[in-house]
């Protein structure tokens, strides 16, 4: 299991060579980048901020959590802070499993679940005037499908 | 007892610094808030609203309702938007 909480720009295809690599006798991997959208052009940059400490707290649980729900050889959440422009990479995460299904369901679940539960915050900022992205609804109701 | 209280997003650009460090007998979250929000103008206009607000005690999500005896660090933020 690996968490990096950092502002430095990653390259997801590097990172997933890696982890790929250290998944030895896993037959299934799956990876999700999230990037920063353009909104048309609006954009002009994205801040991130975050509650060092908790972050990296609270990812390690929920990569813990899908670990052992999953039985996932291993995982992988990165998370970047700080300023970002438009079609930078934001994080990523991947998951390596025995067989595909686990390995899809383990990646879903910690994209949900950082979404609402991890401790960071995106200000976009536009030419006409910045504003702090509204968590959406959507995005807590998707956690109570992982509910047992 | 003698705790820091972290602020994070719009509210801490409400309120103007990112934390405090207060002496409080406040004993649940709630109580804390009331003792923030009679401080000055920018805390209760941070505070209007509990519904738009999330409470972190000792880097764990928590209720506001929650006792705060033990605890050494409150953080109050918007709920949170990553990935």
């Amino acid at each position: 299991m690996q968490i990096i909480v950092a502002p430095d720009p990653f390259s997801p295809g590097d990172q997933l060579e890696r982890f790929s690599a250290r998944a030895d006798g896993a037959g299934a991997i799956v990876s999700f980048s999230g990037l920063v959208r353009d909104e048309g052009g609006r954009l002009t940059r994205m801040e991130i901020e975050h509650y060092p400490g908790m972050t990296e707290r609270a990812l390690a649980a929920i990569a813990q959590q899908a670990v052992e729900r999953w039985a996932l050889a291993d995982a992988l959440i990165i998370h970047r802070h700080g300023t970002l422009q438009p079609g930078e990479v934001i994080m990523m995460v991947a998951t390596a499993a025995r067989h595909r299904r686990d390995a899809f369901a383990g990646a879903e679940f910690l994209m949900d679940y950082l979404k609402s539960r991890a401790p960071f915050w995106k200000k976009e900022f536009a030419a006409d005037g910045a504003e702090w992205v509204a968590a959406k609804d959507a995005d807590e109701d998707a956690l109570t499908r992982w509910d047992r | 007892m003698k705790i820091t209280v972290m602020y994070f997003a719009w509210v801490r650009e409400r309120i103007g610094v990112p934390r405090d460090v207060i002496e409080t007998a406040a004993a649940t979250v709630a109580d804390l808030v009331a003792e923030l929000r009679a401080r000055e103008e920018r805390y209760a206009a941070a505070f209007a609203d509990l519904s738009a607000l999330r409470v972190a005690l000792d880097q764990e999500l928590a209720d506001f309702d929650a006792p705060l005896a033990g605890v050494r660090e409150v953080a109050f933020f918007p709920p949170m938007t990553g990935g």
